[in-house]
């Protein structure tokens, strides 16, 4: 395998590293301030979900909801700005690179980006005492899982919009209904059966089913189903952001 | 030796034949120029021979590498100015040059030696730490120029490298451009002014329709397609006066042209033309040596191509 697509990602890496501040605090304040929020506001009603707080249970679904929309994020808007508005996939095409490095160098930064969300959540959830076992260790890689399936998922729409209004759709339409139906807030076991059969059907609910346990701190059941699923989306994801960004830039 | 060679390249999008059969031989050291009105082909052509698009028919060779097969081999040695400046506007100088070495794998040491030579050949050696964005257009055209020189390339495909751009930067570009040929690179342009093909390109070919109508030495050109002399007749008066005159000059000069309110005469010898109008107040004239845009202009014809 070529390591040409590691350009890419340094190059989104160093502007990252300039803008460090705001990168940091859009990405991490938003949902630490969420996790508190309705961790310890729902929490002081509720006595405890399967087996673990409130605000446990909800750090393990916060924590791949938040990865979720990092890699989202970075892969469409972020992604959009430097493939269509600034031409910087073009300029990085005359150099001995090819379209998919540049796809591959996006989705792993992207990914990178999220696993850095995702990671700092599980420390500061590791901190307050919400989750004390090693198996926590587990979730770390199990976020940059996340982050690959959404970024590969989210660089399909970025490769196939023609304008910015395009990624309101799969927001609106995909994500913010995933995130309800994925057991984030509560147990999706709890959901009708139908709703539940879309839901396992998604990446979102099968990165909860894998970091919650490890927050509980033991292992998760029906592991290798979870990660099949969440490698299956990252892969496919790739492959099709390839073949639409090879027919978009050999126009 | 030739570093590019495309024989009968072919490509269509949608239906519409862009590039139809297009041979082209660039020797080495030398400045080539592709000329030709909007839609000839010029920009399809170019990313052809670099490999970005596939052609539909055809053989191209770039350094001596297939392309499009190993279009990447081959742009390791080749630099490119697009038409439109594509600098990252997320650095700075010297941070563009820096990142851009790293896509050709180059090692940031050996990148950052280069960079002191890069910004003194684009004149923004006062100018290392500025954004992008408060560069002039002269400047960014610059750094495009010294981004598409990081990996000391043999060859440079430029993509029209001075338009939109004021004389002064306009001049430097050349100046520079000439610098680099004799440094012994070789340059590949694509321009729409004829005066900036007639003094920086040894060869050019004109487009037209997806095709190179001629191909020839800026001078070979004009002596092969075009009169000598021009006079421009400019009439301030009456339409009538004009077409009226038109008639009489069609007798004195062997090709005459209409455009708007102007009439083009040209001729080996302009001399009954100028006699027929002096002394005639109605009408202000101008009398040049015919040049490559008069070529450009009767080969391709004065119709809009928007």
């Amino acid at each position: 395998m070529n390591l040409r697509w590691i350009a890419v990602w340094q190059r989104n890496m160093l502007v990252w590293r300039k803008l460090i501040a705001a990168a940091i605090l859009s990405n991490l304040a938003d949902p630490l301030i969420m996790l508190f929020g309705l961790g310890y506001g729902l929490g002081a009603l509720l006595p405890s979900v399967e087996g673990m707080s409130y605000i446990a249970f909800f750090a393990a679904g916060q924590l791949c909801a938040a990865t979720m929309f990092t890699a989202s994020f970075e892969s469409m808007f972020s992604g959009f700005s430097r493939m269509y508005g600034q031409k910087t996939w073009d300029a990085i095409l005359y150099a001995p690179l090819v379209i998919d490095d540049v796809v591959l160098g996006e989705i792993v930064w992207a990914a990178s980006k999220a696993w850095l969300t995702g990671s700092t959540i599980l420390g500061v959830a590791v901190v307050f005492g919400l989750a004390n076992s090693p198996w926590v260790l587990l979730a770390l890689p199990a976020a940059f899982l996340v982050g690959l399936a959404f970024s590969a998922v989210g660089l399909i729409m970025t490769v196939l919009a023609r304008g910015w209004d395009f990624f309101s759709f799969y927001m609106t339409l995909v994500m913010t209904p995933m995130m309800m139906i994925s057991g984030v807030f509560f147990p999706a076991e709890q959901l009708p059966a139908p709703l539940l059969a879309v839901a396992k059907a998604l990446p979102l609910y099968h990165g909860v089913q894998i970091v919650r346990p490890l927050i509980a701190g033991g292992p998760p059941p029906d592991l290798l189903l979870h990660l099949a699923v969440l490698i299956g989306y990252a892969a496919a994801g790739y492959a099709i952001a390839i073949h639409f960004a090879r027919k978009r830039f050999s126009a | 030796m030739n570093v590019l060679a495309a024989r009968a390249l072919k490509k269509s999008y949608g239906g519409l034949e862009v590039v139809r059969g297009i041979d082209l031989a660039v020797a080495s050291g030398e400045c080539f120029g592709l000329l030709g009105p909007n839609g000839a082909g010029k920009t399809t052509t170019l990313r052809l021979c670099l490999g970005l698009t596939h052609p539909d028919g055809g053989e191209i060779e770039l350094l001596g590498e297939p392309i499009p097969a190993r279009a990447r081999e081959a742009r390791m040695r080749v630099g490119v100015v697009p038409q439109f400046d594509n600098l990252d506007p997320d650095f700075s100088v010297t941070e563009n040059l820096l990142v851009y070495g790293r896509y050709f794998g180059m090692p940031a040491k050996a990148i950052a030696g280069r960079v002191p030579a890069l910004l003194e050949f684009a004149g923004l050696t006062g100018r290392a730490d500025a954004k992008i964005n408060a560069l002039s257009g002269g400047m960014k055209r610059r750094l495009t120029l010294a981004r598409a020189l990081v990996n000391d390339p043999q060859l440079l495909f430029m993509d029209e490298p001075t338009t939109g751009l004021d004389p002064q930067a306009r001049h430097l570009i050349w100046e520079r451009l000439r610098r680099l040929t004799q440094e012994g690179k070789t340059i590949i342009l694509t321009t729409h002014f004829m005066e900036e093909a007639e003094r920086l390109c040894n060869r050019l070919a004109i487009m037209d329709g997806g095709r190179v109508i001629v191909q020839g030495t800026p001078r070979s050109l004009i002596a092969e397609h075009i009169e000598r002399q021009v006079v421009e007749v400019h009439g301030p008066g009456a339409p009538e006066v004009m077409r009226a005159w038109m008639e009489r000059a069609k007798a004195l000069a062997p090709r005459v042209e209409r455009a708007g309110d102007s009439v083009f005469c040209y001729a080996e010898d302009v001399e009954p033309i100028l006699k027929n109008l002096t002394g005639n107040g109605e009408l202000s004239y101008l009398h040049r040596q015919a040049n490559l845009e008069d070529v450009f202009l009767k080969l391709t014809g004065r119709d809009l191509r928007d």
